[in-house]
């Protein structure tokens, strides 16, 4: 009975014009276009000087600065204030004020009155960009000290930092894995709850259910399409990000197809649960596009999971998402096994559970 | 106006998606607010000490008690850090070389290794930031030098943002994401639902002028979406901290215009789709993933490729999430908005003619 319902599904999800390029397509795009805006890098900082020392020194700041790599210098303003309506015209991120008399206080060891005002609405970019200028005056002043004094201030210890796994803290490198995540879920989340709905409204749903056939097996039969669907989804991703970024991942494919599996399974349910108590294509969207946006920012995908508040933290244990980026990211990135992950694998397991059980219970063949 | 009543009844009966239009934004902003946060908080940490002398000690001690790190587990392997990493256990181990405590006396500066986790770029470099200023400064107060290069030490402002919180930055987000949401894309559906369900049939056959009813279909939403807008400002100003620093009218004069953009292009979507679901997919993907990824809401528009930053400028959400940010947390005025609100308002003008146009032809 089974196989009959399979075939059913699966042709008339090949004869929809739509879907199958869509499944094809999607997972290239996306793999591709979306690291490249999903950059939290701070780079090419916008920055304008206001030299009001004119004084050799000054000018090897100045230059100092600009050939660190980490700022273009726009322009030059005469006074601050002036500088600041370059920030206001968003034509510059950070300003950095040179006052009169910079060389002389500096020879003389005197407070010179440097000023660094960086845009902080956004924060991080703010924050950091405001420590790398300083980190440039300070080399500067290491520099002056050492010509002038002769023993320079010299640095008490010699911090080496090493970053693991991703030495050149390329943020395309985390993104990918974690939008292979994303295409993962909304496919495998959406596509079913989508097609039950769809069947309600059409009407085509109730022939269904006048059939002997079980919910158990019918439920399977919405499900096991998108699964499939999923690997080859999945199967597409890992090429993509072969081709387009040279990644391949270090924990291997096996860990990560189990993970799917899993995954694809709890998400799938979910998404019929959806579907079960959505009376309306619109509403079954809208109520799945609130979980997915709920489920996706708490699960780590752009922002660490440990930068949140305490209580959300915990609430992100409800998340599925949050397991599968984890794990994604861990066997990818970092060569974690399957045992590495036993908790993960648990907690996708019973979700899968869970849900399952809930859209079969809850399918109801004679409804109103 | 009867019709706009009906339409007000169309809405609310439907009980579920007008509690989910209320709710998803308080419950967007909420997750903006506290979710989709860059901030570092406590991280664990690892430490690998060959030495364990008394200035290793000391070192160890004051990194911890900026309270930024947890020291969670004295490695006596090196080679267990990337398994501790592996295991998603640590987020940074600190290592020491012997002789420790007399290279540092001898004043010839000993090394200290800080491998932090990469997965997470800007955690990483954070961290291994906090870290190397913590132990350089603890460093030399052993030393005994605490006078430092004060004079080249320069003032820094934090502007607008002093605190650094990340809900400055992603209100605005989802005040143009909201706003898109209700008007463009509910207005879509409802309409394309009236078509598909054949009703509109019905309601051009009555005496009204068939635009009014377009615009009667707007007008709910329209109201909608000021409500949410209200709940939202109410939100951030009270709940998560977010100051109204510009003039408020100002930020409901600009919001008004980018409304009337939205639903001129939620009229113009529907005009043009078939049906309910064809004008949920156009929406979908052609505003809410677009705007997403592309307006500036929580990818800094900076970093893209120039391709995407020049088709970033067709996005009317880069341009409201521009100018809200500008009124409401940099505190300027409406001048320094012209240019946001000249494209905004040039952008409604012209989906206004164009959507009026395309159901002028569909009508008749």
């Amino acid at each position: 009975m089974l196989s009959f319902l399979l075939e059913k599904e699966f042709k008339q999800l090949l004869r929809n014009k739509f879907m199958p390029r869509l499944i094809v397509i999607m997972p290239f795009a996306v793999v591709a276009l979306f690291p490249m805006v999903a950059n939290f890098d701070v780079k090419d900082v916008d920055l304008t000087v206001v030299d009001n020392d004119h004084s050799p020194y000054a000018r090897r700041l100045i230059e100092k600065v600009r050939s660190s790599g980490f700022f273009k210098l726009q322009t030059t303003a005469p006074t601050y204030d002036l500088a600041l309506q370059t920030v206001e015209d968003l034509e510059a991120d950070v300003v950095l004020v040179i006052p009169k008399g910079f060389e002389r206080d500096l020879t003389m060891g005197r407070q010179t009155g440097l000023m660094v005002a960086a845009n902080s609405v956004n924060g991080m970019r703010g924050g950091l960009s405001s420590s790398y200028l300083m980190g440039v005056v300070a080399d500067f002043a290491a520099e002056i000290a050492e010509e002038r004094l002769g023993a320079g201030i010299k640095q008490p210890v010699e911090i080496v930092p090493r970053y693991q796994f991703n030495p050149r803290l390329s943020y395309t490198y985390t993104m990918v894995p974690a939008i292979l995540m994303m295409v993962l879920a909304m496919l495998t989340g959406f596509l079913p709850a989508l097609n039950i709905v769809s069947e309600r409204e059409k009407g085509t749903i109730e022939q269904m259910n006048v059939t002997p056939v079980s919910r158990f097996s019918l439920i399977l039969s919405k499900l096991i399409p998108y699964w499939v669907i999923g690997f080859v989804v999945l199967t597409i991703c890992f090429f993509a990000a072969w081709l387009f970024y040279g990644m391949v991942s270090t924990g291997g494919y096996l860990a990560i197809y189990c993970f799917a599996a899993l995954f694809g399974l709890a998400f799938s349910g979910f998404g019929l649960v959806v579907s079960n108590y959505a009376s309306s294509v619109q509403q079954g969207m809208f109520i799945m596009f609130f979980f997915v946006i709920v489920f996706i920012f708490t699960s780590g995908l752009y922002t660490p999971v440990s930068s949140m508040p305490p209580w959300l933290q915990t609430a992100s244990h409800l998340s599925p998402l949050r397991y599968m980026v984890e794990a994604l990211r861990a066997i990818f990135l970092k060569g974690s096994s399957l045992a590495d992950l036993g908790s993960h694998l648990g907690a996708l397991a019973a979700f899968a559970m869970v849900f399952n059980g809930w859209a079969i219970l809850s399918y109801r063949k004679s409804r109103g | 106006m009867a019709f706009v009543r009906k339409e007000f009844h169309h809405i609310f009966r439907d009980r579920v998606t007008t509690a989910i239009l209320l709710v998803l934004p308080v419950i967007l902003l909420l997750l903006f607010g506290y979710a989709i946060s860059t901030e570092v908080r406590s991280s664990k940490v690892g430490v690998f000490d060959a030495s364990n002398d008394e200035a290793t000690r000391y070192l160890i001690e004051q990194l911890q008690a900026g309270g930024h790190f947890m020291l969670v587990e004295r490695l006596d392997n090196p080679a267990l850090i990337e398994q501790r990493f592996r295991e998603g256990r640590l987020a940074m181990v600190v290592v020491f070389g012997p002789h420790f405590g007399a290279t540092l006396g001898a004043g010839k500066a000993p090394q200290i290794e800080l491998i932090a986790d990469g997965t997470d770029p800007n955690n990483a470099k954070t961290l291994v930031n906090y870290a190397s200023s913590i132990l350089t400064t603890s460093a030399q107060q052993l030393q005994g030098k605490v006078e430092q290069v004060a004079v080249l030490e320069p003032v820094v402002r934090l502007l607008y943002n002093p605190t650094m919180k990340g809900a400055y930055n992603f209100v605005p987000g989802v005040m143009g994401m909201i706003l898109t949401l209700i008007c463009a894309m509910m207005t879509s559906i409802s309409i394309a639902r009236e078509k598909e369900q054949g009703t509109m049939e019905l309601l051009l056959v009555s005496p009204m002028n068939p635009l009014l009813l377009i615009v009667a279909k707007t007008v709910p939403y329209f109201v909608l979406s000021l409500v949410n807008l209200a709940t939202i400002l109410l939100l951030s100003v009270f709940l998560l901290g977010v100051p109204i620093v510009g003039s408020l009218s100002t930020l409901i004069l600009f919001s008004l215009i980018f409304l009337f953009v939205n639903l001129a292009l939620g009229l113009l979507i529907s005009s043009v789709a078939g049906s309910q679901m064809v004008a949920l997919l156009v929406s979908g993907m052609v505003l809410m993933i677009p705007i997403i990824m592309l307006s500036g809401i929580m990818f800094p528009v900076e970093n893209m490729p120039a391709f995407f930053r020049w088709l970033s400028n067709i996005v009317p959400a880069k341009w409201y999430i521009g100018g809200i940010r500008k009124v409401m947390i940099m505190g300027l005025d409406l001048k320094s908005l012209w240019l946001e609100t000249t494209v905004l308002t040039g952008m409604a003008v012209l989906l206004i003619t164009a959507s009026l146009k395309a159901f002028k032809d569909r009508l008749t």
